[in-house]
């Protein structure tokens, strides 16, 4: 392999109350990979993540990150939650939204430095919302709301991306301009994206998996309609709305 | 209304107003746009165990408070971090465990506490020069903690999943801040009494949230509407001979409903431009 290892993922197995979310999951991650994770609502996508980032402990299998425990090596994943489970309403500025990427870096009490700020200037202006510093955090379409927590994670100088459900509450033209910014980023970092909108990923991503509490991943971005099958227990018309070429390529 | 100053009791009055009004304008922000309320309830009714306690061994019942408050905030903390208990449950059951201790300990010390109302209420025409020394030095450590906690209670208010992405001991701090709250309700005792602590954590700040987005002038808002209602409460208590700490809250009330139903006006004739 000459691509290096950022993720590894070993037989992992995890229950909320005694009911399986994750069955067996094995999946590696390498540094240039730019994985899509499809699977439909409730099928364990984001506890995939969180399991990546040590938020959510296994109950069974091994969970590698850079060598390590995701524990320890956590900091250089960039983590993109569900946007619309903050508070919108909070008091906290674009500027200082992404400042929140250098916590670890920067160290308790200590105060952000100028390169700390700089670095956070640099970082919206990769996203292109520079213009917005200053603008209360709530006060910014999905869309833009979205890129400030892409600049937040990239201040952190990450080696991976992990974005949950990105684009959601997003409009098409917005999407497509989100989609590539990641387009951009993946030739610096890894960037692991799991959504239920199968259609549009598979146009940006190299390689997809499906998940539905199993994970059915051949490394590539090619899909059976038995695995889509077996992922949403539907026909496969269903799930792609009619347009089921953008999936999967002739078999 | 100014002649009233040449008496020691007023001017202990006005001191003591102004320190309860910087404390929980400061810790009252935190408790506001991290939503914890509730357990801000929890800890100033819990506190009610150690002021019983203050009276049973003979000690300074604010001190009592201190520690029975302090306790609370890392009892309702940790049990509702480390175990699987709801917490609101949690809350619930230091919540009236606290008082319950309150009253038993208040009914076991030789002759009967004739001011627990105060206690209770408030009761700001009587705070004596010492514990004017102890709040003063409890709003020290509340603001030396913020200054230098600020960036980290931004983190674990607005994002806690992230805090602990990049590293932030985000546990650590979340107890650390209910300690904060707990130092504050220990401040606003005498002010506003036990059960109408609440009150002066929540409203200036809800009320500074409506005129900004920055935490920190939040804050500085925070405590300046707070000087205003012990203010105004205290000089009509004085005038219409009311309960002092009741009639702070009801001033406090009063003034969040007129400027929420004026916003509420002003918004729906020139609504605020929402960016597409």
């Amino acid at each position: 392999m000459t691509s290096k290892e950022l993720v590894k993922l070993e037989n992992i197995w995890v229950h909320y109350d005694n009911v399986a979310i994750l069955e067996d999951v094995n999946l590696s991650i390498d540094q240039d990979d730019f994985l899509g994770i499809i699977g439909p609502n409730g099928g364990g996508k984001t506890t995939l993540l969180k399991v990546i980032l040590g938020l959510v402990k296994p109950s069974r299998g091994e969970v590698t990150v850079l060598g390590s425990t995701p524990e320890r090596n956590r900091k250089f994943i960039g983590y993109i939650a569900q946007s619309s489970l903050f508070d919108h309403d909070f008091p906290i500025s674009v500027l200082e939204v992404v400042l929140m990427g250098r916590y670890g870096k920067v160290g308790l009490i200590k105060r952000f430095s100028n390169e700390d700020k700089n670095l956070a200037l640099k970082a919206l202006e990769t996203v292109e919302m520079l213009d917005y510093k200053d603008r209360q955090i709530g006060r910014l379409s999905g869309g833009e709301q979205q890129r400030v927590f892409i600049a937040r994670a990239l201040v952190a100088e990450p080696k991976m991306l992990l974005l949950d459900e990105p684009t959601t509450g997003i409009d098409t033209p917005m999407q497509t301009e989100f989609y590539e910014l990641l387009a951009e980023l993946k030739h610096a970092m890894a960037i692991v994206l799991v959504s239920h909108d199968i259609s549009a990923v598979s146009i940006y991503v190299d390689k997809i998996a499906c998940l539905n509490h199993q994970l059915y991943y051949h490394g590539s971005k090619e899909v059976g309609p038995e695995i889509l099958e077996a992922t949403y227990k539907c026909p496969v018309q269903m799930i792609a709305h009619g347009v089921p070429h953008r999936v999967l390529k002739e078999h | 209304m100014l002649e009233v100053l040449q008496y020691d009791f007023m001017r202990n009055a006005l001191a003591a107003g102004v320190l309860a009004a910087v404390a929980c304008g400061i810790v009252g922000v935190y408790v506001v746009v991290k939503k914890i309320v509730f357990i801000s309830g929890g800890i100033a009714h819990a506190s009610f165990g150690g002021v019983g306690l203050g009276f049973l061994l003979g000690i300074n019942p604010v001190v009592g408070a201190l520690f029975f408050t302090l306790a609370s905030a890392l009892g309702i903390g940790t049990l509702s971090r480390r175990t699987s208990l709801p917490e609101d449950t949690v809350i619930g059951v230091f919540w009236a465990v606290g008082m319950a201790l309150g009253v038993i300990f208040i009914g076991l010390s030789p002759g009967y506490a004739v001011d627990l109302f105060s206690y209770l209420f408030g009761n700001i025409l009587f705070v004596p020069t010492s514990d004017l020394v102890l709040m003063l030095i409890l709003d020290a450590v509340i603001a030396l903690v913020v200054f230098l906690l600020y960036k980290e209670f931004m983190a674990i208010s607005f994002d806690e999943e992230f805090g602990i992405v990049v590293g932030v001991p985000v546990e650590r701090l979340y107890l650390t801040l209910l300690c904060l709250i707990a130092l504050t309700v220990v401040v606003l005792i005498r002010v506003v009494g036990v059960i109408l602590v609440i009150a002066m954590l929540t409203i200036p700040a809800a009320m500074a949230k409506q005129f900004t987005y920055n935490l920190k002038k939040m804050m500085f808002f925070s405590a300046l509407l707070g000087i205003i209602f012990v203010l105004c409460g205290l000089w009509l208590s004085y005038e219409l001979d009311l309960a002092s700490g009741a009639t702070i809250v009801i001033v406090s009330g009063v003034f969040f409903l007129v400027s929420f139903g004026f916003r509420r006006l002003v918004s729906r004739k020139h609504p605020i431009a929402q960016p597409p």
